[in-house]
């Protein structure tokens, strides 16, 4: 790194300062708007993936299928250029006119179904962990299917996947950076525009990495909080 | 912009096969390299030297936290500066896969030899066996077998991700795909070709990973 000239203040000139900001908020908006979508259309899913319906079955594993096995990327192209040219006309015309922040909004979609069929894939194998005793169990003690799932499979299911759930979350915070590929000034494109304005590239992506690292400890500590409040006593935990 | 028109993907098509030919050549390089990577750091993670095994945990555990993108994007400006001379943007972004991938091999290696008990060690070692023994006969065997299908799962996420090269101009599948529904502004037949080609290939690998998974597991 010879003759590199360093230069850690200008990160804290306007307009440079503020461009890291507004791209954490970015990213921050981004992984919890599509977090809110992903965790409750995962867990429909996934749940619907263990129920006795072939139906139902077919259709959530579809699903799954569909968003998994393709690239998150094409899907973001997908979603940005196909998606409005095939709605009605006057609705296409609004997403891509009208709609209000029509990347932001495209990118938390997009990013928010492709992580539900992720949550479904940890709640499914949840569900699945669980002896089928317990289901039976509960049948027996005259609880309906409902009920069962109420109160026996995902009181228990959801306390084992915290740990799998919690990179999920994580994932969606990494993820978000592919909404720059549609124009959205998130964390990574606008450590990518400081390097381009100011050449400094050592300092603009660490800064980046940075406050990537500390979402993720900051995540991990919560997390754990959450883990040791809900445990259960003498519960069968994922190790085992 | 009429019916959906297949002649434009024919006439692409020897142009995006040349990108399909990267997006191969990439994946089977960097499934490569990540692997090697990926077995090294995961000896040094289980290594009996406390800071070897945490200078690796905190390899992987950085890596993991950063999204590819920043990744790609860290080596594709700076290695050309660290070295003095400029490398092609094929050989700086398969260093970042490499470095990235690794620290996901590493970690699914090292939770497949956890997964042996450990009183089958202590069983092996009662019989006489030494330490490595053990290793040789006991734990990797059953270590192997639990870790491969995860390994291609992970291999099959890798060759997806390598659409990400897009974001430094690298003509792969999607960014020639993407180069030909500019130039004749068709976005949807291109697009959704890609998205096909992506969901039967990653499809179709996935269902032998799940058959190899079922045949094999212990």
């Amino acid at each position: 790194m010879s003759g590199y000239n360093w230069n850690w203040p200008i990160l804290l000139k306007e307009p440079y300062f503020g461009w890291i900001v507004s791209g954490f908020g970015s990213t921050c908006a981004i992984a919890l708007l599509a977090w809110a979508i992903a965790f409750p259309l995962g867990s429909v899913i996934g749940i619907a993936r263990t129920v006795d319906n072939r139906i139902v079955r077919g259709i959530a594993t579809a699903y799954v299928d569909v968003f998994r096995n393709i690239p998150l990327l094409v899907q973001m192209f997908l979603w940005y250029f196909v998606v409005p040219e095939l709605l009605p006309k006057d609705l296409g015309s609004w997403v891509k006119r009208d709609m209000p922040y029509p990347q932001l909004s495209t990118a938390i979609v997009c990013l928010g179904l492709y992580t539900a069929s992720r949550v479904a894939e940890q709640v499914r194998s949840g569900l699945e962990s669980i002896p089928r005793g317990q289901r039976y169990a509960g049948m027996a003690m005259g609880l309906n299917g409902f009920q069962v799932y109420r109160y026996v499979l995902i009181p228990v299911a959801y306390r084992i996947v915290i740990p799998p759930l919690t990179s999920e979350f994580l994932g969606v915070f990494k993820n978000s950076s592919l909404a720059l590929t549609i124009g959205v000034l998130e964390l990574t494109s606008q450590a990518r525009q400081i390097e381009e304005y100011t050449f400094a590239s050592f300092e603009a992506f660490t800064v980046a990495t940075v406050l990537y690292c500390l979402v993720t400890l900051l995540v991990i500590l919560l997390m754990r909080i959450v883990e040791g409040r809900t445990r259960l006593l003498g519960a069968i935990t994922a190790g085992g | 912009m009429g019916g959906f028109d297949f002649d434009v993907i024919a006439r692409g098509a020897p142009f995006i096969w040349g990108g399909m030919l990267l997006t191969l050549e990439l994946t089977a390089l960097a499934v490569t390299g990540g692997l090697l990577l990926g077995i090294v750091i995961a000896l040094l993670r289980l290594s009996p030297l406390k800071p070897v095994s945490w200078l690796a945990a905190f390899y992987v555990n950085f890596l993991r936290s950063m999204p590819l993108i920043l990744v790609i994007f860290w080596f594709y400006t700076l290695v050309p500066k660290m070295i003095g001379s400029s490398i092609s943007g094929f050989q700086s972004v398969l260093i970042a896969f490499v470095l990235f991938e690794a620290a996901y091999y590493s970690e699914i290696i090292r939770a497949g030899i956890a997964s042996v008990r450990a009183g089958q060690i202590s069983a092996a070692m009662a019989l006489g066996l030494t330490r490595l023994q053990a290793m040789r006969y006991v734990i990797l065997p059953q270590a192997i077998r639990n870790m491969i299908p995860v390994l291609l799962t992970q291999s099959i996420i890798m060759l997806q991700d390598t659409s990400l090269v897009y974001v430094v101009g690298l003509r792969d599948f999607l960014t020639t795909a993407e180069i030909v529904a500019n130039r004749d502004n068709r976005p949807i037949e291109l697009y959704t070709m890609v998205a096909v080609v992506f969901l039967v290939v990653c499809f179709s690998l996935s269902r032998l990973v799940g058959r190899l998974r079922r045949k094999y597991s212990l």
